[in-house]
């Protein structure tokens, strides 16, 4: 007998399509929740700070003081609380309402006006949440050297710094993060429909019985782990292209890659996540346990392992490690490169083998799993 | 005259087993299956074979190892040892066999959100139906199961008894030789059953191969032979009539009446010559163990007029004699329970009462002004197919669902106002037992009794009643997931009746039990009601309803029959049907009542 009849595969492609098409759930999951989740992911995480609450103690009132509180008061970063006394701004501190708070000292103008660089203002900044603190100190900082430089401008004086720094970002030359956090999250959603869509539809034939129904029929092994894997497949790239457009067209985030490479990418991911899913429903047989496999081993790792939110070369060893295994990270960093670089074929093909290789091992092992009997294997 | 009985060795099974034909179209030999190494063999030594043309019935309660046979046969299962050949072939293989076995598992096997054209479209293309045969078969198989008008509808909005009928269709496409039946009357309303019947009857006649399993005795009756299955072995095999010429003489009306009639059959089942006895209707049958040796009319106490008269044997008396005979007739509950005594001011008539009770789920009425009154002590069952709305009266009955209109009544106490007050009073024993499974007996029993209230001494005082009562002793540190079906059934009764409630509900207590222990659930009713409990059972066995004082047909919602079993039978009564079963009446007044509907519209 053949392996693959194709009235057989065409029927059950057919009915698997009526089936997507119905179920208002799946709909949503392809198409609603990843344009919901761009949008969330998109705006709502700003890994750009503005306007962090600062408190500033001003031990000096002279003219030079002043002008840097104005300074830092029109920097646009910092909402600055000023003119209260130091106590209450250390319990503003402590009930986190200010991310830091700046001291001028009494002698900041009298040290200024000596002029050998003994004129310093204190950074207090909040280090129970290590991010937000590094900023303000980064912040404060970068406000402290413009002003002292504008100062000495202003006083026809050329005693800044002797070192111009020109800070300029390749690629992203705004350095918005959401044209970084945008490619990220379209992995993490393409994770969602790959895996967790998947992951139902094995185990809702076993439960509702139909698996049985066709197990009694004429249909081989081949045609039926397909008869899940392309419509599945078809319906990815229709949520990429989706993505792909509300990205491009709505969020603005420019997209300087070659679509072939990223036809060829999506698809290799497809096959990794589509696997996995495939593999959980068929070794469940049970909706419930097969989607909470799907989020714990799909959604999970996609958000926190793939480099989207957190650096991976940050990672220890064994969670660097990790992370090769976990196909969402091959994907992100394509669409980051393809988003924001161009089509670099040395880098992408690294990450082409990564998923190609994680496709083989997920579809064989769904297939070795797959039975032509009720029994499990 | 040909009876097979079994040997007290299984592996003799072909020995008792009637001449085996030139030709099969089944031959299974020594078949045995097991699901894990270590595990109890769910097919325990199978040896029999199914002649072409007809219906064979596997007949046996819930485990018994029907579906696994069923499913070996349709080769979704490798024995573990033993061989099965369908038309002188292995099943298991992938192969042209499977064109030639048509299977229909217990769900049906249908895609709901596939509307009854796509269902026939999909399995036709997966059974290689093509071209013009296809266009035949569809044309054939819609005029047979009568789908024609809800071709375009999704089989999820099918009722029962179409579903049934589209999966049968399914299963045909291809024109097999061998169709496989896992147990297709469940939970069908009788008038689609029968239809069913007639289907497959037509089949077989045509020289079909078909193979029916089925829990229901009564079912079995019409096969035209018979495999009865207990435990994973086959007990007996012949025709329907071998099986029962067996019994011939043996079965026995004990009728006129003037004592209740669970009195009577408590105090038969005492007398030795007695093997089973059972209520039905206004009278109780008997089943002696040996034709003949009948009991003394004068220890049952049944009244001056009362008379045993003999009845023709049923499927059931062979099966229930081949399993050595029923359980006795008095339950150990009537020691441990105290004789229910209604508050003063209750209407004795009236301990459980529906007014006009009603609910809707959107614009679908499940319940629809449905009135009743049951009596102190009275056993009241509700009968109907699966969807007519017989639970969602119960639920609103007990308290676990409000009513969208009408009152549900307990001891005069509406269940809307003050739910808890009335629920204190209240057994409620669900489908499937809900016990917890991973607990142990005695957690349960600690569980259930201290929900309602018993703690400290009252408490121990009554786990341990139960515990001797319902003989639970030996199983108290076992966890209930591993009890026999037997015991999980009086674990859940005794959790259900611990507080001692003076009004029990019973929602499909014995589905699926064997009809021993179905016997010996009914002997612990009985007892309550003896002592004064009133009892609402649901149920969808015909024959149970007969055990019922009174009885109410469900059918769409709709109350349309109620009073005791005789009376509906006789109310039943045709020229051409002048000795209704209860099922013959149930059809009868369903049609009755579609009729008087049909002339209300025109």
């Amino acid at each position: 007998m053949r392996a693959v009849n194709l009235r057989r595969l065409k029927a059950l492609c057919r009915k698997e399509a009526y089936q997507i098409v119905r179920d208002p759930s799946s709909i949503l999951v392809a198409f609603v929740l990843p344009v919901v989740l761009l949008f969330v992911m998109g705006y709502a995480i700003n890994l750009d700070s503005s306007h962090l609450p600062l408190g500033l103690l001003m031990e000096d009132h002279g003219p030079a003081a002043v002008q840097f509180e104005q300074a830092l008061k029109a920097s646009g970063s910092f909402t600055v609380e000023t003119g209260v006394p130091r106590e209450q701004l250390i319990q503003q501190m402590t009930r986190g309402n200010l991310r830091g708070v700046v001291v001028v000292r009494s002698d900041f103008g009298a040290a200024l006006a000596e002029g050998h660089g003994g004129a310093a203002i204190q950074v207090l900044t909040d280090g129970s949440e290590p991010n937000t603190a590094s900023f303000v100190g980064s912040y404060v900082e970068t406000i402290w050297e413009t002003w002292q430089q504008q100062r000495g401008q202003n006083q026809a004086r050329m005693d800044t710094l002797p070192i111009d720094l020109r800070p300029r970002a390749w690629f992203n030359p705004s350095t918005l993060s959401r044209n970084f956090l945008v490619p990220g999250s379209i992995a993490v959603v393409m994770t969602v429909i790959g895996v967790l869509l998947t992951s139902l539809v094995v185990a809702r034939e076993w439960e509702r019985g139909t698996m049985e129904a066709l197990l009694a029929t004429p249909v081989t092994k081949a045609e039926l782990l397909l008869s899940k894997v392309l419509p599945y497949y078809l319906l990815g790239i229709l949520a990429m292209v989706l993505c792909l457009v509300v990205a491009v067209l709505i969020m603005q985030v420019p997209f300087r890659g070659s679509l072939g490479a990223l036809f060829v990418l999506s698809s290799l991911f497809l096959g990794c996540a589509l696997g996995m899913g495939l593999f959980l429903s068929t070794v469940m047989r049970n909706q419930f346990n097969a989607a909470s496999a799907a989020l714990v081993a799909g959604f999970l790792p996609a958000m926190m392992l793939s480099g989207f939110v957190f650096e991976i070369t940050t990672m220890p060893l064994a969670l660097r490690l990790l992370t090769r295994l976990i196909p969402a990270r091959y994907f992100t960093s394509s669409l980051q490169t393809l988003f924001q670089v161009g089509t670099p074929v040395s880098f992408l093909a690294g990450n082409a083998l990564g998923m190609l290789l994680l496709t083989t091992f997920w579809m064989g092992l769904t297939t070795l799993k797959t039975s032509r009997t009720l029994e499990a294997k | 005259m040909n009876v097979h009985r079994p040997a007290p060795q299984p592996e003799a099974d072909s020995a008792f087993q009637p001449a085996r034909p030139e030709a099969v179209a089944i031959e299974v030999k020594d078949l045995v299956k097991r699901f894990s190494p270590e595990g109890s063999a769910a097919l325990n030594g199978i040896s029999t074979w199914m002649k072409p043309g007809g219906i064979t019935g596997l007949v046996g309660p819930d485990g018994a190892g029907k579906t696994t046979l069923m499913r070996t046969l349709a080769g979704l299962l490798a024995p573990t040892s033993g061989t099965v050949r369908i038309l002188g072939q292995d099943p298991l293989p992938d192969g042209p066999l499977r064109e030639q076995i048509g299977y229909m598992p217990q769900k049906f096997g249908l895609y709901e959100d596939l509307s009854v054209q796509e269902n026939l479209d999909l399995y036709a293309d997966l059974r290689g139906v093509v071209g013009e045969a296809r266009r035949e078969s569809f044309e054939r198989m819609l005029a047979f199961t009568d789908l024609a008008r809800f071709t375009d509808r999704m089989a999820g909005k099918l009722s029962g008894g179409m579903k049934q009928k589209l999966g049968l269709a399914c299963s045909l496409l291809g024109a097999p030789k061998v169709l496989l039946l896992d147990e297709p009357g469940v939970g069908v309303d009788p008038i689609s059953r029968r239809d069913l019947w007639r289907m497959v009857r037509d089949l077989a006649r045509s020289g079909m191969t078909i193979i029916w399993s089925t829990a229901y005795l009564d079912e079995a009756e019409l096969c035209d032979e018979v495999r009865l299955m207990n435990e994973g072995r086959i007990l007996a095999a012949g025709t329907p009539a071998e099986l029962m010429g067996a019994m011939l003489g043996r079965s026995l009306h004990l009728t006129n009446l003037a004592a209740p009639r669970r009195d009577v059959l408590q105090r038969a089942l005492r007398a030795p010559e007695v093997m089973d006895g059972v209520i039905q209707g206004d009278n109780v049958r008997l089943v002696v163990r040996t034709a003949g040796q009948w009991p003394d009319l004068e220890p049952l106490q049944a009244g001056p007029e009362a008379a045993l008269v003999e009845v023709a044997p049923r499927l059931e008396d062979a099966f229930i004699s081949l399993l050595g005979g029923g359980p006795g007739g008095d339950s150990p509950l009537a020691v441990v329970t105290h004789a229910v005594i209604l508050p003063g001011h209750t209407n004795q008539d009236a301990a459980i009462e529906a007014r006009n009770l009603t609910k809707r789920f959107g614009d679908f009425i499940a319940t629809d002004a449905v009135s009743f009154r049951v009596a102190k002590g009275e056993v009241f069952g509700l009968l109907g197919p699966n969807g007519a709305g017989k639970s969602t009266t119960f639920k609103m009955e007990c308290g676990l669902l409000k009513p969208t209109s009408g009152q549900a009544l307990v001891m005069g106490i509406d269940l809307k106002q003050s739910p808890s007050e009335a629920r204190q009073r209240l057994g409620y024993m669900a489908q499937k037992f809900s016990l917890y499974t991973q607990l142990t007996a005695q957690q349960n029993l600690e569980f259930f009794s201290g929900i309602y209230g018993l703690q400290g001494e009252a408490q121990r005082l009554k786990m341990e009643g139960m515990i001797q009562a319902f003989d639970l002793g030996p199983w108290l540190s076992q966890r209930t997931l591993d009890l026999p079906l037997g015991f999980k059934q009086r674990l859940a009764l005794a959790c259900s009746i611990m507080h001692e409630p003076q009004i029990l509900f019973l929602d499909e207590p014995t589905s699926g039990v064997d009809p021993i222990t179905r016997r010996e659930f009914w002997t612990h009713i009985n007892a309550l009601a003896q002592k004064g409990v009133t009892i609402m059972v649901t149920t969808h066995f015909m024959d149970e309803a007969e055990y019922c004082d009174r009885i109410g047909l469900v059918f769409r919602g709709k109350l349309i029959a109620l009073g005791t079993p005789d009376q509906l039978k006789r109310d039943s009564i045709t020229p051409d049907c002048p000795h209704p079963t209860m099922e013959d009446a149930f059809i009868h007044l369903i049609q009755a009542y579609q009729a008087e509907r049909t002339e209300v519209a025109s």
